[in-house]
């Protein structure tokens, strides 16, 4: 099994203010299918870009990293036995018909401390 | 057995088999740069071992388990090497049926879509690559160019290749994109790349790009194979049907495109009887049903146009402003300057040399076909028409320089004067 990362991405514009109720639902469906189906192994959804803070060796400056159109949302990661099996999850984000898109990209390791 | 003669055979089976003996060993492998480089160790294993015990009665079969044999020797060393540094291994995923104490899994999956060369296709045209990637994999691993070659195809330097051919197969690896022919919903989509690919190794067969002879006939046997058994995986594909359609009818005139000498011959300069008509029939058939779509796609038109080419009785019969419409259709969706040379071409014959040559020296302006030996060609046959001889013998020069082929070189320079 490889571990794939899965990163959302919406236009500033689409996302601001956050994603309506409906949307926003569709989202929860959908994570606790891919919790269920046993596919994910983690998720980390972000706060809005605009809480966002980034630091150069030229300092902190406020807002994402990269200027773009596009910020990520969030990402979780998937096991699937091989690219086709991430890509055929992957597709069915709603942030995809929601005007988004998702990044899939290979994990090479990760660590996540175990809370008690 | 001398050395020259297992020089050849081997240079025969890289030929021949080259695609095949890739395809088997990756499955037995997984992983592309360990499956080439054992290929290329079977291949200098067989110069020496051919030499001695002389050529084997099935060189691909030889090859095939050299190769593997190889392979699964240097997965072996690489695994321990991977278990000091505690990285992870999948066992089951470099082994095949043959060392028997080995899982069978491989197996099972190989009944299910059982054609590695497809498969391979498949892989090197999967649509998380990029296209420049996809056709160069595709050249290296299915058409077994070097990456020299591949590197001239694509006007770049061959350390700039070789990079590119690096990244695409550590994506393979890494992001593991699977050896597998993909069914259900998608395999509409990844078609078209594939097809392409399908009919650029029937092109590369059917005028060799470089050396002595015009036809490799184990590579055109091979794309038509490939293009059957598409068919037969998705009948309902129109374009699948086209593509077969097109190898076929293009394949149908073998036998007549060289003279006794070995030198080519135009269509119209061909023995129409040594056609093989049971091609042109069942491309016609093809044709038939996939043809009428609408719009039709892009290889049932080609082979529309090479249909109408050989089912006329004679070379005076043929339907050229029939031709000159599908060419239209075809330049719609697939506004390529190669189609607009063949288009012109074509129109001489109904609006006359003139109109065409004008045509051609639009195109030549434009500068995209600056490589392609078959427009000065073109030039230099309308060129003759108009009696303009000397301007000819310019442009055949120029075609002459460009082409690689021996025999397309010979064609040319055999033509001068219009001969």
């Amino acid at each position: 099994m490889t571990q794939y990362a899965v990163l959302l991405y919406a236009d500033k514009g689409d996302i601001s203010p956050d994603l309506n109720g409906a949307e926003y639902e569709e989202h929860a469906r959908h994570s606790v299918k891919l919790q269920e189906g046993g596919t994910m192994i983690a998720a980390f959804a972000l706060e809005s870009y605009e809480t966002a803070t980034s630091i150069r060796t030229s300092g902190i400056t406020d807002g994402p990293f990269i200027e773009a159109k596009e910020v990520v949302l969030g990402f979780y990661v998937i096991e699937e036995p091989d690219l086709d099996a991430a890509l055929a999850t992957a597709r069915r984000n709603p942030i995809i018909k929601q005007g988004g898109g998702v990044e899939v990209r290979p994990v090479e390791g990760f660590f996540v401390r175990s809370t008690s | 057995m001398t050395e020259d003669e297992a020089r050849l055979a081997v240079a025969d089976a890289h030929r021949s088999e080259w695609t095949r003996v890739v395809a088997a060993t990756l499955r037995a492998v997984r992983d592309l740069d360990v499956a080439e480089e054992a290929v290329q160790d079977a291949f200098t294993e067989a110069l020496t071992s051919w030499v001695r015990d002389g050529v084997p009665k099935n060189p691909g079969a030889w090859l095939t388990t050299a190769a593997k044999r190889r392979a699964i020797d240097l997965i072996r060393r690489a695994t321990t090497y991977r278990a000091k540094v505690q990285l992870l291994v999948e066992p089951d995923s470099f082994l095949d049926e043959d060392p028997p104490e080995m899982p069978r899994k491989v197996q099972v999956e190989k009944e299910l879509v059982g054609d590695d060369t497809l498969r391979l296709i498949f892989m090197c045209c999967h649509p998380s690559l990029s296209a420049d990637a996809q056709m160069a994999l595709t050249l290296r691993l299915v058409c077994g160019m070097d990456t020299v070659d591949i590197a001239r195809c694509f006007l770049v330097s061959q350390t700039t290749m070789a990079a590119r051919l690096t990244r695409a197969k550590k994506k393979i690896a890494i992001a593991r994109i699977p050896f597998i022919v993909p069914r259900g919903p998608d395999v509409p989509a990844r078609l078209d790349a594939v097809l392409g690919v399908i009919y650029l190794l029937f092109t590369m067969g059917h005028t060799a790009p470089s050396g002595e002879t015009l036809v490799r006939n184990e590579v055109v046997v091979e794309a038509i194979r490939l293009a059957r058994l598409l068919h037969e995986m998705a009948p309902s594909e129109r374009e699948v049907a086209g593509l077969l359609a097109l190898v076929l009818v293009n394949d149908a005139r073998r036998e007549s495109r060289l003279d006794v000498d070995g030198r080519a011959l135009r269509i119209s300069e061909q023995d129409r009887s040594l056609w093989d008509h049971e091609k042109i029939y069942e491309a016609s058939g093809l044709v038939a049903t996939s043809g009428r779509a609408e719009p039709p796609g892009r290889y049932c038109l080609q082979a529309g146009i090479a249909l109408l080419h050989t089912t006329a009785p004679t070379y005076a019969d043929v339907d050229w402003s029939k031709i000159v419409r599908l060419y239209d259709e075809l330049l719609r969706i697939w506004p390529s300057p190669v189609v607009e040379l063949n288009r012109a071409v074509a129109l001489s014959n109904i609006s006359g040399s003139e109109v065409a040559l004008e045509v051609i020296e639009s195109l030549e302006s434009d500068g995209r076909l600056d490589r392609y030996h078959y427009l000065p060609a073109a030039k230099a046959y309308l060129l003759d028409q108009l009696g303009r001889g000397e301007e000819a013998e310019t442009a055949r020069a120029r075609a002459y320089e460009l082409a690689d082929n021996e025999i397309e070189r010979k064609f040319i320079s055999e033509r001068v004067h219009g001969s």
